[in-house]
C-alpha cells in the first residue's frame, strides 16, 4: 500500500477541564490528501479535540506535529499561522458587526475571500449587512470562506452540513474533493453516516475521550461504522435491578403528556405521554431539538403550536412557576443552574418551599428536617455542606435532584442527569429514578448515554432531526438499535 | 497544606480571621477609629461624642439598609438619596395637615418610585444602575419643576417630625432617630435571616436561574426589594429633613456615595447573594466615626469624599482578595 505521507499527527493528546476528563488519549494521522472522518457519539470528545486543533484550549498532554514539526498550538493565532484552519459548530462571527468588519478584524484578504465566496453563488452577498441578520446557513458559507482564504494545509469543520441546504452541501463536497486533490486535507465532524460514506476517505472513532479504531471508509456500511462507534458495552454494575424488575405501567394512568408539540426549525412534531410510575426515556444526538423539548415542557420557553396536558388537562406554562405548580420539575442539563454555589446545602434544598408570596413572611417549621431527609436519601456528602460551590460534581447533583424531595413533585424532566459524574454515584442516580417512580412519579429522562436505557426506563423515545423517529421497549434497546435510530436510518 | 503554609504571614492570618468572623473584625476596626478620633479630639470620648455618632449614622445606616438589601439581589439604587429628598419635601409641604399625614405622604413617594424601580429592573429587565439613575434624574426635574407649583409653600416641617428626628430622651441621652434605627435594624435582620423572602433576596442574587426553575417569580421577589428599598430611603428623607428643619433638593445628596459605602465595607457584595445588614450597620458607625474625624481635623467635604471613594475601592480590593482565596 503506498499511502501518502502524514500531514497532520496527533499522538497521546490529553485534555480535562477541571475533574472533567474530556480527552484521556487521542492519536490520530490525517495524511495528505485525505478527507478524514471524525466520528464519535455525544461527550466523545470531537469537539474537545477540535478546539486543540485550533488552538483554542491547550492540550495537557501529547503533542502535534504538522509535517513532521513539533506544533503544540497555544493560540488560535499560533494554529492558523500552522496551517491550520477551523470552521467551528458556532460561527466565529461577530453578531453586531458587518461581514466587512467581522474580514478586517480577522485580516482576511479580501481578493481571496470574495474569490470562496463566488464559489457559493455568494458574489452579490452584500458584504455591509449585518451578521446578526443573515441566516445560518450564509453565516456557515462565509465562515468556511473565511477559513479557506488562510490557504490553509488541514481545513476543520464541525458539524457545518448540520445548517447547509441539501444543494449547499453538494457544493461544498464537490469543492472538498478538489481542495483534497490540491494537496490540503479536510477533517469532517459529522452525525450524518451517509456523508462520511460518500466522500470521506478515512474515519477516527472516538469514545470516552479515546480513539478507538480507525477505519478505510471505501468497502465498509453504514451499520459498520455504527458498530464501530458502539464498541464494547459499557460497564455500569448496575446494583438495582431496574431493569428486569421494572414494573410494567401499560395499564396506569396518563401523567404528562405533549401532543403536536413544535417550535419553529427546532422541533417539528413532537407528541409522547408518560404514565405514572414508568421512566421514558428519550435519546437523540447533539442539536436534534431535545434541548428545545425541554425547555417547553419545564415553562422556560413557549411552544409555536401544541400542547401540554397535565392529568389530562391542558395546561400553558408562561414561566418556570406555572409548570412547577402543576408538579412538572425539571433537573437541568447543566447543573449550575439548579444550584445556588455560595449558600450552604439545606438552603439549596428548601428553596422550593418558598416559592409562593404567602410563604415570604417566615421559614417552614420543618424545613430542617426535610432538607436533612433529602440529605439522608440522597446520601449527600456533606463535609462541604457551607457553600455548594465545593461539592463535588455528583453531590451537587444530588443537590439539584435533592430540592425536588424536599418540595414533592409529580412529573419530572431529567435532563442528561449523569453527565460528568463518577459511576457509583451514576449508579445511585439510576436507582433513585426507579424508586421515584416506583413511588408514582412519571419520568423523562434524556439521556446521551445509551447504555443507561435499558438500565432505568421502561420505554425509549428516540429523537431525529425535531421529530420522534422511533419508539422501543427499553429492555429490548440496545446501543446499535438507538444510534441506529438517532441518524435517522430506521 | 496551602492553608498551613499560607497562615505563616501574618497577613494571611489575618485574612483567615476576618473571613470566619468579619463582624468583630469591622467591630474592631470601628473601634481603633474611634480610639484615634479621641486622641485628636479627647472630649469625643463621650457620651456626647457617641451620641453625636449615632445621630449622624441613623439615616446613613438606613439608606445603606436599603442599598443591603439590593445589593444581595445582585442590584443597586442610585436614586434612594433622591426618593428620601422627594419624601422629605412632600412631608414638609403635607405638614399642615399633622405629622401623621406628612409621614405617610412621604412614605408613599418612596413606595411609588421603589415600585416603578422594580418594574423597570424586573420586568423590563433594565439594568438596575441605568434604571435607578434615570429615575434620579426624572425625581430630580420632577420636584424641581414642583416646587414651583404643587409643592410651593411649606419647607418646614412638622414638630413631631422634628423631634423624632433631632429629640432625645432619658435625659437628652438616647436619641428617637437612634431608637428608631435599631427598631428598623432588628426588622431588616430579622426579615433577611428569618423569612422566606430574605432567603429569596440571597438565592436570587446567588442564582437567578436557580431561584427561576425552582418555581419562585422572581420578579415578585425583586420588585418588593426595590419597594423596600423605597420605603427606607423615604423614612431615612423624613428623619434628614427632621434634623435640618426645612427641606431643599440638595437634602440627601452627599448620602448617595456613603450609603453604598457603608454596605460594601460592612462585607455585602455588590454582585449579590453574600453579605447581611449586621456588617453594613458596623459600616455605617465606621463612615460615621470618620466623618467626625476628618471634622474635627478640619477638612472639607472634597477631602471627605476622597476618604470616602478610597475606602470603597481599597475594600472592594480587599474583598475581591478574600473571595479569591475561598
Amino acid at each position: 500500500m503506498n499511502r501518502p505521507s502524514p500531514l497532520l499527527t496527533i499522538s497521546g493528546v490529553a485534555k480535562a477541564y477541571g475533574s472533567v476528563v474530556a480527552l484521556a488519549a487521542v492519536d490520530m494521522t490525517v495524511r495528505r490528501h485525505e478527507i478524514h472522518a471524525l466520528l464519535g457519539a455525544n461527550g466523545a470528545g470531537k469537539s474537545t479535540l477540535v478546539r486543540i486543533l485550533a488552538g483554542v484550549h491547550p492540550a495537557d498532554r501529547g503533542t502535534l506535529e504538522v509535517e513532521g514539526k513539533t506544533a503544540n498550538f497555544r493560540t488560535p493565532v499560533e494554529a492558523m499561522r500552522g496551517g491550520m484552519a477551523t470552521v467551528f459548530q458556532d460561527p466565529a462571527l461577530i453578531r453586531d458587526l458587518t461581514i466587512a468588519q467581522n474580514l478586517r478584524l480577522s485580516r482576511t484578504d479580501p481578493a481571496t475571500f470574495e474569490q470562496w465566496l463566488e464559489e457559493f453563488d455568494l458574489g452579490s452577498l452584500d458584504r455591509d449587512r449585518m451578521v446578526r441578520d443573515l441566516p445560518l446557513d450564509i453565516l456557515r458559507l462565509v465562515d468556511l470562506a473565511r477559513a479557506l482564504a488562510l490557504n490553509p494545509k488541514i481545513l476543520l469543520l464541525d458539524e457545518i452540513t448540520a445548517a447547509l441546504t441539501a444543494d449547499q452541501a453538494e457544493k461544498l463536497f464537490e469543492l472538498l474533493d478538489r481542495l483534497k486533490t490540491e494537496g490540503c486535507s479536510v477533517v469532517l465532524i459529522t452525525h450524518r453516516l451517509a456523508e462520511v460514506m460518500r466522500i470521506c476517505d478515512t474515519a477516527t472513532i472516538l469514545r470516552d475521550g479515546c480513539n478507538v479504531a480507525e477505519l478505510e471508509v471505501g468497502g465498509i456500511t453504514q451499520q459498520e461504522l455504527v458498530h464501530a462507534m458502539l464498541g464494547s458495552p459499557v460497564d455500569l454494575a448496575p446494583d438495582t435491578q431496574a431493569g428486569t424488575t421494572a414494573p410494567t405501567t401499560a395499564g396506569a394512568e396518563t401523567v404528562f403528556a405533549v401532543e403536536e408539540l413544535a417550535s419553529g426549525e427546532a422541533v417539528r412534531q413532537v407528541s409522547f405521554a408518560v404514565r405514572r410510575g414508568e421512566v421514558l426515556g428519550l435519546v437523540a444526538l447533539e442539536g436534534q431539538g431535545q434541548e428545545r423539548v425541554f425547555d417547553i415542557l419545564c415553562g422556560e420557553r413557549r411552544p409555536s403550536a401544541g400542547r401540554i396536558l397535565v392529568d389530562g388537562s391542558p395546561c400553558r406554562f408562561l414561566s418556570p412557576a406555572d409548570a412547577v405548580r402543576q408538579g412538572v420539575v425539571l433537573i437541568p442539563g447543566d447543573r449550575l443552574q439548579a444550584l445556588l454555589p455560595s449558600l450552604p446545602v439545606y438552603q439549596n434544598l428548601v428553596v422550593t418551599l418558598i416559592t409562593r408570596i404567602r410563604q415570604w413572611l417566615g421559614l417552614p417549621a420543618d424545613e430542617r428536617a426535610r432538607a436533612a431527609n433529602a440529605i439522608d436519601s440522597l446520601s449527600i456528602d456533606t463535609r462541604a455542606a457551607a457553600r455548594v460551590r465545593r461539592l463535588s460534581g455528583g453531590n451537587q447533583q444530588k443537590v439539584a435532584i435533592g430540592r425536588w424531595l424536599v418540595s414533592g413533585f409529580r412529573t419530572l424532566l431529567c435532563f442528561d442527569p449523569t453527565r460528568g459524574i463518577d459511576i457509583q454515584t451514576k449508579g445511585e442516580i439510576y436507582a433513585l429514578l426507579r424508586k421515584l417512580a416506583a413511588d408514582g412519579a412519571a419520568v423523562l429522562l434524556y439521556t446521551s448515554e445509551l447504555a443507561e436505557i435499558p438500565l432505568v426506563c421502561d420505554r425509549v423515545l428516540v429523537m431525529h432531526n425535531g421529530l420522534i423517529v422511533d419508539e422501543q421497549a427499553a429492555a429490548q434497546a440496545t446501543e446499535a438499535s438507538l444510534l441506529t435510530a438517532a441518524h435517522g436510518l430506521v | 497544606m496551602v492553608d498551613s503554609a499560607a497562615a505563616t504571614t501574618v497577613r494571611a492570618r489575618l485574612a483567615a480571621k476576618a473571613r470566619a468572623n468579619p463582624s468583630v473584625a469591622l467591630g474592631g476596626v470601628c473601634l481603633l477609629l474611634v480610639l484615634v478620633t479621641g486622641f485628636i479630639e479627647p472630649e469625643y470620648l463621650s457620651l456626647n461624642g457617641a451620641r453625636s455618632s449615632l445621630l449622624q449614622a441613623a439615616p446613613l445606616g438606613i439608606l445603606a439598609g436599603a442599598q443591603t438589601i439590593l445589593m444581595l439581589t445582585g442590584g443597586i439604587d442610585l436614586s434612594v438619596t433622591m426618593i428620601a429628598t422627594g419624601s422629605a419635601y412632600v412631608a414638609a409641604s403635607q405638614s399642615s395637615h399633622g405629622a401623621a399625614v406628612a409621614i405617610l405622604m412621604g412614605v408613599a413617594v418612596g413606595l411609588v418610585v421603589g415600585a416603578a424601580n422594580g418594574i423597570g429592573v424586573a420586568v423590563f429587565r433594565v439594568n438596575p444602575l441605568i434604571m435607578t439613575l434615570a429615575m434620579s434624574g426624572i425625581m430630580l426635574g420632577t420636584f424641581t419643576a414642583w416646587t414651583q407649583t404643587i409643592l410651593r409653600g411649606s419647607t418646614q416641617v412638622a414638630p413631631f417630625i422634628k423631634e423624632l428626628a433631632a429629640g432625645s430622651f432619658l435625659g437628652n441621652r438616647l436619641p428617637y432617630s437612634v431608637v428608631l434605627w435599631a427598631v428598623i435594624s432588628l426588622i431588616l435582620i430579622w426579615l433577611l435571616r428569618r423569612t422566606g423572602w430574605g432567603r429569596l433576596l440571597y438565592a436570587v442574587g446567588d442564582n437567578e436561574t436557580a431561584v427561576r426553575l425552582a418555581g419562585v417569580r422572581t420578579w415578585q421577589v425583586r420588585i418588593a426589594a426595590y419597594i423596600a428599598a423605597g420605603i427606607l430611603g423615604s423614612i431615612a428623607g423624613i428623619l434628614l429633613a427632621g434634623r435640618t428643619g426645612a427641606v431643599d433638593l440638595q437634602l440627601a445628596n452627599a448620602f448617595l456615595l456613603p450609603s453604598v459605602a457603608a454596605a460594601v465595607i460592612g462585607g455585602t457584595s455588590i454582585f449579590g447573594g453574600v453579605g447581611g445588614y449586621t456588617g453594613t450597620i458596623l459600616g455605617a458607625l465606621i463612615l460615621s466615626v470618620l466623618t467626625s474625624m476628618l471634622t474635627f481635623l478640619n477638612v472639607g467635604q472634597d477631602i471627605q469624599q476622597l476618604v470616602y471613594g478610597t475606602i470603597v475601592l481599597a475594600l472592594a480590593w480587599g474583598y475581591a482578595g478574600l473571595a479569591n482565596r475561598e
